[in-house]
């Protein structure tokens, strides 16, 4: 049995268990080990967005508009692709500047304007109370059905409870209490509550597990599954007609608009810019958000249209309002338990909501409307306090009480009005003024303060008109006249029919014209005059956020004189005086000094303790406050575009240094190659030297030697005396021929060597080559076969060069060419761009790892210690070099046993690479 | 975080994307009576456009290198 004993004791179970989460993140936050530093817990709170106008209300949009409740999720998600650019950048912003509400951050943003954030608050709270109103009716009315188990009873039919049994009061008095207790703690520079988001995330998760757990009961336990429900729906018309969207052009206008409302909404409703930037621990955590809280949106929407189907079909006289099936589904059939976890799940999401849009409520009421006030009323003589930090904290609790009082005021004056049921949306549509201001203000460095105060109020002022005032009026709070008949009988002035425009439903309607009059506003005053120069200044911060995000760059824009002994004070009355002492200390040891004796009073000093200030009060007040101690110098606008300009051309001649040091670094790097070259050259020159005169001293010793024999034996016999001196002369051709190929190469690598280029014939440069060396053939008995093509193009050559090459290919193929069955072929072919030479020998062939040291100087295969040399070792290097010359390629192919082929190209047209001939 | 450009464009693209499947004139194509699955075709498309949609932003995140 559901008593209302169980029911409250469950509920304040629940309460507890959320007290205990939210005291648990705080000293674990204190302790310095968050838990909350984790991007999944982070993408949970941002399901904050979930109130009980998704949890309840979603089915109740889902039975009147079928698929029209999924616009409001599917914006969202829409939005979270550009997150990565949108709120990368906001969250950055809002860390680098200790901003800690939305309306901290318009205001900041132009120029610390306390009138900006004024306004921005005036909003926020005129847009927001009503929905905490909402969220306060929806627990209060579940409870009362919940109460009423098993008989299903509307809470409309009940009457207004008097106020002393009002569940809505108890429960707005506990919220009161939690979120004083977990939202001023204590003021934080940064205004983050770490304990109070671990509970929110909690309260995701709870509200997601009780949709989904009702949604799967309705689904498949009271009827067989999706399918089941779609068929059944489809043959009841007005069921039918849920599951299509009406075909004309304004319901999908109005698709669109409320994708795009939601859009908005998702970036700018207070709670999710206090849970998406102001909580945020690390915008690491963004990433994962982006395809995580889709996903949760995704996921508690899956149930919405069978659960409204199936409550259609199970209560098909209308007699229960279809806000409320998630409950009365359970309830009907007889499942308390599951009724009772689905009252959680709503208290858990309406808890959710008020306490963090209380918070940040709180925050702005605080900084942007009461301090501003407080401290310029003289008579308070604020001035005079020494610890105003007290203050501020009561004020922030002071202000969390009225924002809930005020919520349940308008609850109970409102009861089942329209001007309550239908404030989903017409929230939203309040929200979504503060786009223009916020998106201008980070990628539009014109924006001015004067625009955004237009923009706002133009736009507010047309949504009080079209949809707040209509909201009334139909609420019979105001008289319908105005709508039917326009403002002063002026058809043109209808509210929801504005200068006659129709065909839109209401919100589109008034999206657009406030959308219209906000954004003209905006742009058309900003682009009057030039922005003056805090503007200048906070503009440049937020647009180029990503440029100087160390926050050390807005100090440019102050000048003046100050002294610590009058910045301390002033932090400690706003932080208390420990903390500003701590704060003080921990800046001075970050400069590297001991003491804060030794802070120098400077510009950068003066940013941060404004920075500090603003944590605390408010961008606006911090501003008004630190001017109040320290004298100022107002910087020029022109100054300030010289600093602008300073910053840029800084930036250009870093890029540009950065350029010239990596280009610095290549050159060091080509310089170390050319080095190492160059060494490795001298290295080679040494070796061809001492290689060099090894070959010479060969010859040179046999030739001394025998000369020697000569002359000291006069008596040698005639024979023999022929035999030596014929060995002397072998030795001094040798000796010869060694050193004209040392110049040769010598010339050829120096680039000396003289070149007579010209068509040359192939076919005669072979023939005459044979020619040359037949004798050497018919000496050894060695074969030789031709097979020229005939056809050969002539190519660009030198004649006798050619020649050389082949006599050396012919000489060492007649060398290393089998004794007894000698046998040499000559091949001439054409190839694509080439013409080719192969000179095969049947010899033992040239090991692979021997096939390149071959075209080494001084290299001949074999063990040279042992076997005599049979030849200078630089004939095959020659060749290359005269081959390479012009244009083609020298290379050998063989393997060990089956003889070798050296070959080489020469390319067709004649044109060899023209560098080489310059060299 | 690394403001990897790249990762960027790719949510970008899915947003883009979104805003083609999520209206007029796609809408329009699904927006008639009809069941796929047991499931009525708009709901089947809304819903299947945007798992999808939640699958590319998914794998444009985590599969990113920086």
């Amino acid at each position: 049995m559901l008593q209302g004993w169980v029911i409250a004791s469950v509920s304040f179970a629940y309460l507890g268990v959320l007290f205990a989460i939210a005291y648990f993140g705080d000293k674990r936050a204190d302790a310095g080990r968050s838990v909350i530093a984790n991007p999944t817990i982070y993408a949970l709170s941002l399901a904050v967005y979930c109130t009980t106008w998704t949890f309840y209300g979603s089915v109740g949009r889902a039975a009147s508009t079928g698929i029209g409740f999924l616009p409001i999720y599917l914006g969202p998600t829409l939005m979270a692709g550009l997150w990565w650019f949108v709120m990368l950048k906001i969250i950055r912003i809002s860390k680098a500047n200790r901003i800690t509400s939305i309306a901290d951050f318009v205001s900041s943003r132009y120029g610390k304007s306390q009138l900006l954030g004024g306004l921005v608050t005036v909003i926020a709270v005129v847009g927001i109370v009503p929905y905490i109103s909402l969220q306060l009716k929806a627990v209060s009315n579940s409870f009362t059905i919940l109460l009423h188990y098993p008989e299903i009873v509307m809470p409309a039919r009940t009457g207004a409870q008097p106020l002393l049994q009002d569940s809505a009061l108890y429960i707005a008095m506990i919220l009161a209490a939690f979120t004083i207790l977990f939202g001023t703690r204590h003021l934080d520079a940064t205004e983050r509550h770490e304990g109070m988001v671990a509970a929110i995330a909690f309260e995701s998760l709870v509200k997601l597990l009780a949709f989904v757990a009702v949604g799967a009961f309705v689904t498949f336990g009271i009827y067989n599954g999706f399918g089941d429900i779609f068929d059944r729906a489809e043959v009841v018309p007005k069921l039918k007609a849920l599951m299509t969207v009406a075909d004309s052009g304004a319901s999908y206008g109005s698709w669109w608009s409320l994708t795009f409302l939601s859009m908005l909404s998702i970036m700018f409703l207070p709670r999710q810019f206090q849970i998406a930037v102001v909580e945020n621990v690390n915008e690491r955590h963004l990433a994962r958000a982006i395809w995580l809280f889709p996903l949760y949106l995704l996921i508690i929407n899956i149930f919405v249209l069978p659960i409204a189907v199936g409550g259609m079909l199970h209560f098909p006289d209308g007699g229960v309002d279809a806000d409320t099936f998630v409950l009365t589904l359970p309830m009907a059939e007889r499942q308390e338990a599951l009724a009772l976890f689905v009252f959680i799940g709503g208290l858990s999401a309406a808890t959710g909501m008020v306490i963090v849009e209380t918070i940040a409520l709180s925050t702005m009421v605080c900084n942007d409307l009461v301090m501003p006030v407080l401290l310029r009323w003289k008579a308070l003589r604020l001035h005079e306090e020494r610890d105003l930090s007290g203050l501020l904290l009561s004020i922030r609790r002071w202000a969390i009480a009225g924002i809930l009082l005020l919520g349940y005021i308008y609850f109970r004056a409102a009861g089942e009005a329209y001007a309550l049921v239908g404030i989903g949306l017409i929230s939203f549509a309040a929200v979504a003024q503060f786009a223009p201001a916020i998106f201008g203000g980070i990628y539009w460095k014109g924006g001015t303060r004067q625009g955004a105060i237009a923009g706002l109020t133009a736009g507010f002022a047309v949504w009080i008109y079209t949809l707040l005032l209509p909201s009334f009026a139909k609420s019979g709070w105001l008289s319908l006249d105005f709508i039917r008949e326009g403002l002063f009988g002026m058809t043109l002035l209808k509210p929801q029919q504005l200068f006659g425009l129709t065909g839109l439903d209401e919100i589109s309607h008034s999206l657009f014209w406030s959308m219209l009059a906000n954004i003209g506003c905006y742009v058309a005053v900003s682009l009057r005059k030039r922005p003056d120069v805090v503007e200048t200044g906070q503009g440049t911060l937020f647009v180029d956020v990503f440029r100087h995000t160390e926050g050390a760059e807005s100090s440019r824009f102050w000048r003046g004189s100050a002294q610590v002994q009058d910045l301390l004070p002033l932090i400690g009355r706003f932080l208390g005086p420990e903390r500003a002492q701590e704060a003080f200390l921990a800046y001075a040891r970050r400069r590297g000094l001991a003491s804060i004796d030794q802070l120098q009073a400077n510009a950068d000093l003066v940013h941060y303790a404004e920075t500090l200030l603003a944590g605390a009060i408010g961008g606006a007040s911090a501003r008004v406050m630190v001017a109040s101690v320290v004298k100022e110098e107002p910087l020029g606008i022109d100054e300030v575009m010289n600093i602008l300009d300073e910053a840029s051309q800084v930036r250009a001649y870093s890029r540009q240094i950065e350029q010239k040091s990596r280009e610095l670094e290549a050159a060091t790097g080509e310089l170390r190659a050319a080095n190492e070259r160059l060494k490795e050259l001298d290295r080679m020159k040494d070796d061809f030297m001492s290689t060099v005169t090894h070959e010479l001293r060969t010859p040179l010793t046999s030739i001394r030697s025998f000369s020697e024999i000569l002359l000291d034996d006069p008596k040698t016999n005639l024979e023999n005396r022929k035999k030596f001196l014929a060995i002397i002369v072998k030795e001094t051709e040798r000796l010869t021929r060694l050193i004209n190929q040392v110049l040769d190469m010598a010339k050829i690598e120096s680039g000396n060597a003289e070149w007579h280029t010209a068509e040359v014939d192939l076919h005669e440069v072979l023939e005459e080559s044979i020619a040359a060396t037949s004798s050497l053939f018919s000496d050894k008995r060695i074969g030789l076969s031709m097979n020229l093509a005939g056809d050969v193009p002539k190519v660009k050559a030198d004649r006798d060069r050619l020649i050389q090459v082949m006599l050396n290919l012919l000489s060492n193929a007649v060398k290393f060419c089998d004794e007894d069955r000698g046998q040499v072929t000559v091949r001439l072919s054409v190839g694509a761009d080439a013409v080719r030479v192969d000179v095969e020998d049947n010899g033992p062939g040239i090991g692979e790892a021997d096939q390149n040291t071959i075209f080494e100087k001084f290299r001949q295969v074999g063990d040279t210690m042992t076997a005599k040399p049979q030849g200078t070792g630089l004939g095959l290097p020659i060749s290359r070099q005269i081959v390479e010359h012009f244009g083609g390629r020298l290379w050998v192919e063989s393997s060990p046993g089956e003889g070798a082929t050296f070959s080489f190209t020469l390319p067709k047209d004649g044109e060899y690479d023209a560098r080489k001939e310059e060299r | 975080m690394n403001r990897s450009i790249i990762t960027g464009q790719r949510l970008a693209a899915v947003f883009l994307l979104g805003c083609v499947l999520f209206n007029y004139p796609l809408i329009a194509l699904f927006n008639k009576p009809g069941e796929l699955f047991d499931i009525p075709l708009l709901y089947f498309f809304l819903f299947g456009a945007w798992a999808i949609l939640i699958g590319l932003m998914a794998l444009a995140i985590e599969r990113r290198k920086d």
